[in-house]
């Protein structure tokens, strides 16, 4: 007869297995993959991960609380002392709640939020990549941005076109780039390693495509990382690369790219200095080989629609001079 | 004042009262055809009108909601480009926001204040109609972007310097910012009508602490609107300034600062989230005690409620702002302020939970939409005070944490008491019942389906996956999970399909509704289903918060022998003697030769005479027409059609000042 009267008990019952079913995918799909907050890398999203994990305990178990009244509330009338149970849930217990929750919040934000410093790194959000430069140290590259592990450091974050968002969810939690000002973050990452980043905030077209890595070194290979980017790359070899050289600095190349020791000094697109050391193209577009990067200077906008790099016209011998060439910046 | 021997007319008969109502009918009736759905400014015909506008949208809005999950159910897919996906998420905000949510709501509330507070119609009818043209032409205006194909593609929210006129070149954003004024100027005149229709429009007898749950929400919403809309009709104003005025309001290059926007923005965009909420819980506080057959648990608590939210709300606003770098203290007044505002949700929840406990709870259909709404909700308010952590927060804003969070407030706390709404009201709108079966399996597969289609997408926040992004990588660990909200999102549009598919049955040839289908406590149930176009041939006198079920019979002012209106202690007797005199000549069948509504005054609801509301008008829909031809000369900067419009809406407004379209006979 319940039928009759619609799905109500099928209803309740599926109810049920949802919940089941949701947190069983739920923790499946906790890839260990994923550039996820709750796999922490360093103390700033360690101490945020903790912070979640209070909250989650005490969403919880006031989830269950509350259900567990209005579930009660559907069954057999029982008379309450109405106002005293108002002022009790509705006032006094979420009082004690959200003080834990404010105190929570206090402590996490003071050790997460830092003052300012002298900064080593610069981060500059672009329409759609990432400029990371080393001042102080006369490096600039793109997309990746290298720190010794197990040190705090410090990046200032800005921007000259349209707002970013500066997020590694392994490292810390994420702080816009704005233009006109200069927003600056600390974080460390505890283990050499790889971490994923990518902008957060809306930014146009390629929102999507403008990922970036941090990679934390051993603080001396950091140190030759730096150092090897402190010299302007060493002379093409071969003539195709030679070649090659003629093509950056002759072709529209030259006019928005840069590649240190060379006429190329354009500042619209990212520095190629130490292009083929990258691990991908077009700020996470697509990996980086040879024949991506030969795909991608004939016809980027197939590739990453959108972006400010526009087709650009060689002929196959020059490209392939041209490819051989920015293959051999590998940043030594 | 306790009784009254004020002048009454002869004892009623029956054929004097087939009389009045014939003579009501003449007065309040529309012209017939096409003239009357341009000139009425009958509150029910606005109210249902605004409605079904709205639904149009949130069902193009959802269409929009499933494309973008067709091109994220699978990383690198090629369902649509980076350019059409922008601006479909940037269209569905603000369908959604803009064109549905506040709207619909606003819908509900023309139709049932009125009726509520035993009036005949709003205080100011004309206006009322006037807000409705303006949201329908401003929203054919932002839709027509898709004819002209520039389409907005910046967010719903717009962020300079991206809308600026460097970064959005072509109109898409034109089209967005002077449509956010439209429906700014809308909302803004429909809320002080709100408030005003509240505080004069009332029936003998309803003082304020007898105003039904729900006009309390609609009086609470309409005070955050008078506040807060204007600082988003500014922030458009002024970004349509940089755009077409060549002004630097905005322009970090020119001296002026983009998050002036957002602060701008977002002083609007959080009470915005309690704007839509308060009148969506008015509707669950209203449903709960009818199902449960109980009186509201706390009432005094939920209108305190209702109004500490509406002023909390407006100290809220800078945790949408957490990543922008703002000075620590600042922020921790922000988020000490955003922790608060749960108190008042908390102190709802236990109100309905008291209610509900002693009562013995009806499952009906507005009763299982509105449980849906206390369940999900719950989800919602829960995720909604870590986001206010500023430490949390700058891990999870601009993620699909966020993108979950606030589809289970806005979605699961907004849309469930919508559809709890049109379950409980449509029997009395329309004068025809919906099918309890349909009704019943749309709600479990939307409850059900809510879950896939927006659980995983916290999952997905903290994975690392931010918004507004097109497409994914495959290999980062949130395939799985976009797969499952895809399944979840087709499956919650099936559900929302089948009450429109009961909609429309039963309101071409549903069985015919009985006045008072619930049993329920409040006046609208009062009158016929659908009520006349004059809502009462009697007018009411209220004597208690819950007039069905405490005055039986209800008395009216027809009555010879009335009860007196209150029991609160009149200001002098002879004052109110003569106002009632004023009342009755004016309200009983021979004052049915005008049109009049009852009005009362301040706290305790004494009659005050009544209010001449005016006949059917052109003047709404001229004045409006006025505003779209203005805005179409800045779209495209003509100067020629931009004075025509200015000069057109001037003397519209004008010719509207001059004439109160009715001359008392």
């Amino acid at each position: 007869m319940r039928w009759a009267r619609g799905p109500a008990g099928f209803g309740w019952r599926a109810a049920r297995a949802v919940l089941v079913a949701g947190l069983s995918v739920g923790l499946v799909a906790c890839s260990d993959d994923a550039p996820s907050a709750l796999d922490p890398r360093g103390p700033d999203s360690q101490r945020i991960a903790t912070s979640w994990w209070l909250l989650f305990g005490l969403g919880a178990a006031v989830y269950v609380v509350v259900a567990g009244f209005i579930v009660r509330g559907l069954g057999r009338p029982a008379p309450v002392p109405q106002q005293r149970l108002i002022l009790l849930g509705g006032i006094v217990v979420p009082t004690l709640v959200l003080a834990v929750v404010g105190v929570e919040t206090v402590q996490a934000t003071r050790a997460v939020f830092e003052d300012d410093t002298d900064a080593r790194i610069v981060v500059d959000g672009r329409q759609y990549w990432w400029e990371v430069r080393y001042p102080g140290d006369g490096v600039v590259t793109a997309n990746e941005v290298h720190i010794p592990a197990g040190e705090k450091v410090t990046v200032d974050l800005v921007t000259d076109d349209v707002i970013h968002s500066f997020w590694v969810p392994e490292l810390t939690g994420k702080l816009d780039m704005i233009p006109g000002q200069t927003n600056q973050i600390t974080f460390e990452a505890d283990e050499p390693g790889t971490y994923r980043g990518q902008c957060a905030e809306f930014c146009g077209i390629q929102h999507a495509y403008m990922a970036f890595v941090v990679v934390a070194h051993e603080p001396a290979d950091f140190d030759r990382w730096l150092a090897d980017r402190q010299e302007p790359p060493s002379r093409p070899e071969g003539p195709q690369a030679r070649r090659g050289r003629q093509v950056l600095e002759s072709e529209a190349c030259a006019g928005c790219h840069t590649v240190a020791g060379t006429n190329a000094t354009g500042d619209e697109g990212p520095d190629l200095s130490d292009v083929a050391a990258r691990r991908e193209l077009g700020a996470g577009a697509t990996e980086n080989t040879p024949e991506e990067l030969r795909r991608w200077i004939r016809d980027s906008q197939d590739i990453k629609p959108g972006n400010h790099m526009p087709p650009i016209e060689l002929s196959d011998r020059d490209l392939d001079a041209l490819v051989a060439y920015l293959e051999q910046l590998d940043g030594t | 004042m306790s009784r009254t021997d004020a002048p009454s007319p002869d004892a009623l008969t029956p054929e004097l009262d087939a009389d009045l109502e014939e003579r009501l009918e003449y007065r309040w009736s529309d012209p017939p055809g096409i003239i009357g759905f341009f000139t009425s400014v009958d509150h029910k015909r606005i109210g249902i009108r605004y409605i079904v506008t709205a639904f149009v949208f949130f069902f193009l809005a959802g269409l929009m909601a499933l494309v973008m999950r067709a091109q994220l159910a699978q990383p690198e897919a090629d369902v649509v480009g980076p350019d059409t996906y922008n601006q479909l998420f940037t269209m569905h905000g603000t369908l959604m926001i803009f064109l549905f949510n506040t709207p619909v709501l606003a819908g509900f509330g023309n139709y049932l204040l009125p009726l509520m507070l035993g009036a005949r119609d709003m205080a100011y009818p004309r206006l009322n109609a006037f807000s409705y043209w303006v949201f329908l032409l401003g929203s054919m205006f932002v839709l027509s972007s898709f004819a002209i194909g520039e389409v907005p593609d910046v967010g719903w929210f717009a962020y300079t310097p991206l809308s600026g006129p460097e970064y959005s070149e072509d109109r898409g954003v034109d089209f967005w910012g002077l449509g956010v004024i439209f429906i700014g100027v809308s909302t803004t005149v429909g809320a002080i009508n709100f408030l005003v229709s509240t505080i004069k429009m009332r029936a003998p007898g309803m003082s304020l602490d007898r105003l039904p749950i729900f006009v309390w929400s609609i009086v609470s919403m309409a005070l955050m609107v008078v506040f807060a809309v204007p600082a988003v009709t500014l922030a458009a104003g002024l970004l349509e300034l940089d755009r077409l005025g060549g002004t630097a309001f905005f322009e970090p290059d020119r001296g002026g600062d983009p998050l002036l926007y957002q602060h701008l923005f977002w002083f609007w965009g959080h009470p915005e989230v309690y704007i839509l909420f308060l009148p969506a819980v008015g509707m669950v506080s209203t449903i709960i005690p009818i199902a449960s057959r109980e009186r509201l648990a706390g009432y005094l608590w939920t209108v305190g409620a209702f109004l500490a939210i509406a002023f909390i709300s407006f100290g809220v606003w800078v945790h949408h702002m957490f990543a922008t770098g703002l000075p620590a203290q600042a922020a921790g007044f922000f988020s000490s302020a955003s922790l608060v505002i749960a108190i008042p949700s908390g102190i709802l929840y236990f109100c309905w939970i008291a209610t509900m406990l002693p009562g013995r709870v009806q499952r009906t259909v507005p009763m299982l939409f509105s449980l849906g709404f206390l369940a999900i909700f719950l989800a919602g308010g829960i995720t909604g005070v870590m986001v206010a952590s500023m430490s949390f927060d700058v891990q999870v804003t601009d993620s699909y944490f966020v993108v979950a969070h606030f589809h289970y407030v806005l979605n699961g706390a907004v849309v469930f008491p919508i559809f709890a709404a049109i379950y409980h009201w449509f029997p009395k709108m329309i004068g025809r019942n919906l099918s309890d079966r349909l009704g019943r399996w749309s709600f479990w597969i939307m409850a059900i389906a809510f879950q896939f289609a927006f659980f995983p997408m916290h999952i997905l926040g903290l994975l690392g996956m931010p918004r507004r992004i097109y497409t994914y990588e495959d290999g980062l660990g949130w395939t799985t999970l976009n797969v499952v909200i895809s399944i979840g999102s087709v499956a919650f549009a099936v559900g929302v399909a089948l009450t429109l598919v009961n909609v429309v049955r039963s309101w071409r040839r549903g069985s015919a509704a009985v006045p008072n289908p619930w049993g329920a406590d409040t006046l609208e149930w009062a009158t016929t289903s659908p009520p006349p176009e004059y809502n009462f041939a009697g007018l009411p006198v209220v004597a208690s918060r819950h007039p069905l079920w405490d005055q039986q019979p209800l008395p009216l002012l027809i009555d010879s022998e009335l009860d007196g209106p209150t029991d609160h202690e009149a200001e002098t007797p002879t004052e109110t003697d003569e106002r009632q005199a004023l009342l009755l000549r004016d309200l009983t069948p021979a004052g049915a030769l005008e049109r009049r509504s009852p009005m009362a005054d301040g706290l305790h609801g004494n009659p005050a005479g009544s209010l001449l509301v005016p006949e059917p008008t052109w003047l709404p829909f001229v004045v409006a027409l006025g505003m779209l031809v203005l805005a179409v000369g800045a779209l495209y900067q003509s100067l020629p059609v931009l004075v025509a419009g200015g000069a057109y809406g001037l003397v519209g407004l004008v010719w509207w000042a001059w004439r109160t379209d009715q001359e008392p006979e």
